[in-house]
């Protein structure tokens, strides 16, 4: 046990759920320290339940776990109270394995999976005792690197990050751990940091923000240009090319306490092309990579039986769309070692009849409600979006479910998207009406919940163009919905605060000048953003008039198309060009087929980096039209017998 | 249902996953019997939840060298006293004997099992049965000789009135009666170890209240449930008998 531990021992006592500081998960790394290994603490900048179960960060320190050349460590932030102690105590962020000091690591990994924990990365930072500039950090400071989604802008935390490592980390990771071993091996003479952030700029995948120069006219962005030769003009992602490669993470860590997702979780292919044009994470994780069937059910059988979870999740982007998804259902229902108390979990699922017969499969007792993500509330705006869901495939796999015993339904919906009028918002609340109504054929209790979210127009998206609703026009639909909906208590409606949507869209588009912003938020004590008892958005908009920044600017402004972009210089395979068509195509209200059953449209995703799908079934799923648009025809079976499917069959 | 077998099991909650809440040990006994394959009794009904009887929790922060658990499971139908393995751990048989050994092996680090029992007739739970605790704890910033002083002062009191917010209403009880057993052991590495019995009835009092009374200014920074009580015949018993079949390491109790 390090010194720490019997420094923090006392400390847990004052603070709320101590749990989360003391590590000992079932399947636990025991990380070896020498000095000839280049140490990784890598942190999930939200608190412990939040972050444990990030598969990426599990995935990533096993990998690295099984190098000689590494060893890796995982942290979490520290709520308010545990910060204020160990502030007060003089004692810095530790490793949860060892509870070692976090500047003896020599790279401090971030996993950023959203935008509104930007604040708690400084905060992470300055407990750890590292400076929080990049260009502050001396020779002796560990490494700043980030990964995640949330990196494909990686502009609004660029004065703070060392390095940004883009797209699948399995391979980047190892790649990112050679250039510093040699560097620790070079003794890190005076001086050398820079060279080594110029020896990281050479590797795909790896940005690095003090290797670039923005210059600016007023508010707008006239280059970006690199300021060293190793620095790319383009800064190119990295894939792997076959997920059955990396049946990670081997050893899921098991909490010893509540954690979110508290299950097994196997995910079950990587990408997606279904095409929905609000969605980053379908953009930039292409193409489709399916685990084989055969690794999907080793990795659960083993796993259930490591630790005695009695839940699994099959994840993914879009779990129904997996070649066989039925059969492996099928299996884990059928286990006899597993006698049928295993619960399994199918998130982001279809919107159609074939996702309820598979529900039906995994509820064998208790169902209490199904979720659906129909996403926007007529045909003509889900064609926009490229939500391809008929009227007719929501209403079919409602009625299913009801039909089979599920009292209640909750439905998903985007408000603020591209083009959107009123009679398209208030199309939300005909759908969930209408829900109702062939719900009470089955079950006088039948009800709908509407989650309604603010559309924050991402990065590498076709909507990037788009200015976002303002705060005050996403109120003004929401409220559209909450006068629609007051005298019908059977659709309930539930929203996302439009301010946190303004936020997020502030620092998910601004540029590298919204660093500022995040800083000042921070020391004033913006910390855990994401948390609405935490959020402030009055200290944001405070921020941006203090530093000069105009949210109007950054957030609900219509960008054009000549315009250089604060991530021009980023590339997540996809053609500039497709996606500019792609915007055109979708104010047109034309559709974009998915790809992994159809001819190439060459978006750039797999063409740029010699990959390709990797898919089991050559043709889509039967039972809907989502994204397809071609397997509503008679004559694909539909495998799954669901009883009286109403207005599909 | 009958024939159910009750596995009364006594384990120890020491290091640093005395951190975690009386609801995660209940999540991490749970999928430990999963593991092991333990037949553990479902309840009937909608939702069916395994059969388990945890006794009085204990504050998260605190160890313990005496925990208990009741486990109601399904003994083999050949009527030897064994238990067939479920799940994954079908086609294995259990002796009791071989059950702080497997249960240990599966359990996190500092939870094993010290002595399991086989109860013939379920009677009161954990709950019911247990009528004090005996405590070690050390409280920082307090000197052993003003302990020994306060500690006097105290048991020399007929009543000791305190008050203690329930439930969002200051309520007011007499401690005094609760303390059976209060002494000071010595100097530790914050202040002075002390060790207590408290009651556990009609409500469980705690080495915290005690730190308001001995220090106010003082702070609880380690404290240990050393033994449970049940009461029979106006005597002390530990509610597993001395027959319970003892881990190897259990002989020597950790205190």
């Amino acid at each position: 046990m390090s010194a720490l531990w019997t420094r923090l021992e006392p400390l847990l006592l004052r603070v709320q759920k101590p749990a989360r500081y003391v590590g000992g998960e079932d399947g636990m790394a025991s990380p070896q320290h020498a000095p000839g290994k280049v140490a990784w603490l890598i942190v999930y900048p939200d608190t412990y339940e939040i972050g444990l179960p990030n598969q990426g960060i599990q995935i990533l320190a096993e990998i690295l776990n099984e190098r000689d050349d590494a060893v890796a460590e995982r942290s979490y932030t520290p709520w308010p109270d545990m910060a204020a102690q160990l502030r007060t105590a003089g004692i810095p962020l530790f490793s949860i394995e060892t509870h070692r000091a976090a500047d003896e690591f020599d790279v401090v990994g971030f996993n950023l999976a959203t935008e509104l924990i930007y604040t708690n990365v400084l905060e992470t930072l300055d407990l750890a005792g590292i400076p929080i500039h990049a260009a502050q950090r001396d020779d002796d400071h560990p490494v700043v690197v980030v990964g995640g989604h949330a990196s494909y802008n990686p502009e609004p935390m660029a004065d703070f990050v060392d390095v940004f490592a883009l797209g699948d980390g399995e391979e980047l990771v190892g790649d990112i751990t050679e250039v510093v071993s040699q560097w620790k091996a070079s003794g890190k003479p005076k001086g050398s940091r820079r060279q080594l952030l110029r020896e990281l700029a050479k590797v795909q995948g790896c940005y690095v923000p003090s290797l670039y120069d923005v210059t600016y006219d007023g508010d707008d962005i006239i280059s970006i240009e690199p300021n060293a030769p190793e620095a790319p003009d383009l800064v190119q992602k990295r894939t792997v090319a076959d997920l059955a490669d990396w049946p990670y993470p081997k050893n899921q860590l098991v909490p010893l306490t509540e954690v979110v997702h508290d299950r097994l979780n196997v995910e079950i292919f990587r990408g997606c092309t279904r095409g929905c044009r609000f969605c980053q994470a379908g953009m930039i994780t292409r193409p489709v990579r399916e685990r084989p069937a055969e690794q999907v059910r080793t990795m659960i059988g083993e796993g259930l039986a490591r630790t005695g979870y009695g839940e699994v999740a099959l994840t993914s982007l879009s779990t129904a769309d997996f070649s066989g998804i039925e059969q492996v259902v099928q299996g884990i229902v059928d286990d006899p070692a597993t006698c049928g108390q295993t619960s399994i979990s199918l998130p982001s699922l279809r919107v159609d009849t074939f996702t309820v017969g598979l529900a039906a499969k995994v509820a064998n007792a208790r169902r209490s409600g199904l979720t659906f993500a129909p996403e926007a509330g007529t045909w003509r705006m889900r064609q926009i979006i490229n939500k391809l869901v008929l009227d007719e495939d929501l209403y079919g796999a409602v009625e299913s479910a009801y039909s089979q015993g599920w009292p209640r339904m909750k439905l998903y919906f985007l408000t603020g998207l591209p083009s959107e009028m009123d009679e398209d918002t208030l199309g939300i609340y005909e759908l969930a009406q209408n829900c109702v109504e062939l719900g009470r054929k089955y079950n006088k209790k039948a009800s709908v919940t509407v989650s309604l979210g603010g559309f924050v127009p991402k990065a590498h998206t076709p909507f990037q163009w788009f200015g976002q609703n303002s705060a005050q026009e996403l109120g003004r639909k929401i409220g559209l919905l909450r006068d629609a909906s007051r005298r019908n208590n059977r659709v309930n409606l539930k929203w996302h605060d439009p301010k946190a949507s303004t936020i997020d869209g502030l620092v998910s588009r601004g540029d590298r000048r919204l660093g500022r912003v995040v800083e000042r938020v921070w020391r004033s004590g913006g910390v855990f953003q994401e948390w609405g008892e935490y959020f402030d958005y009055d200290l944001w908009v405070q921020s941006c008039e203090a530093e000069g920044i105009s949210i109007e600017h950054v957030v609900t402004r219509h960008r054009h198309e000549d315009e250089v972009l604060p991530w021009q210089h980023i590339h997540a395979g996809l053609h500039a060009d497709f996606l500019w068509q792609d915007w055109q195509d979708a104010l047109d209200g034309h559709g974009i087929p998915d790809c992994r059953w159809t001819p190439c449209y060459d978006c750039g995703a797999c063409t740029e980096y010699g990959v390709e799908h990797i898919v089991a079934s050559p043709v889509p799923p039967a039972g809907g039209s989502q994204g397809t648009g071609q397997d509503t025809s008679p004559d694909v079976l539909v495998p799954v017998v669901v009883p009286d499917l109403g207005a599909t069959t | 249902m009958t024939g159910n077998s009750i596995l009364r099991i006594r384990y120890s909650k020491l290091g640093k996953i005395r951190f975690t809440s009386h609801r995660d040990v209940a999540r991490i006994w749970e999928r430990t019997l999963r593991r092991v394959g333990i037949p553990v009794v479902f309840s009937e009904g909608f939702s069916p939840r395994p059969r388990l009887g945890f006794g009085l929790a204990l504050p998260t922060g605190y160890e313990s060298a005496g925990e208990y658990l009741d486990i109601i499971a399904s003994p083999s139908s050949e009527g030897d006293g064994m238990f067939d393995g479920v799940g994954y751990a079908s086609g294995r048989r259990f002796d009791v004997d071989q059950l702080p050994d497997l249960l240990s092996r599966a359990l996190p680090e500092g939870i094993d099992v010290q002595a399991v029992e086989v109860l013939t007739t379920r009677g009161e739970s954990l709950q019911e049965q247990v009528v004090r605790c005996g405590w070690a704890f050390e409280i920082a910033g307090l000197d052993p000789h003003l302990a020994r002083e306060r500690v006097k002062e105290v048991l020399d009191l007929l009543s000791l009135p305190t008050t203690r917010e329930h439930k969002g209403a200051v309520r007011t009880d007499d401690l005094r009666p609760a303390i059976t057993r209060l002494v000071v052991v010595g100097p530790g590495d914050w202040g002075t170890w002390l060790e207590a019995d408290l009651s556990a009835k009609p409500r469980v009092v705690r080495p915290s209240e005690l730190v308001q009374v001995l220090a106010p200014d003082g702070e609880l920074v380690h404290a240990r449930r050393t033994h449970q009580w049940k009461e029979q015949a106006g005597a002390h018993q530990e509610p597993i008998s001395c027959d319970a079949t003892l881990a190897p390491h259990a002989m020597v109790r950790v205190l």
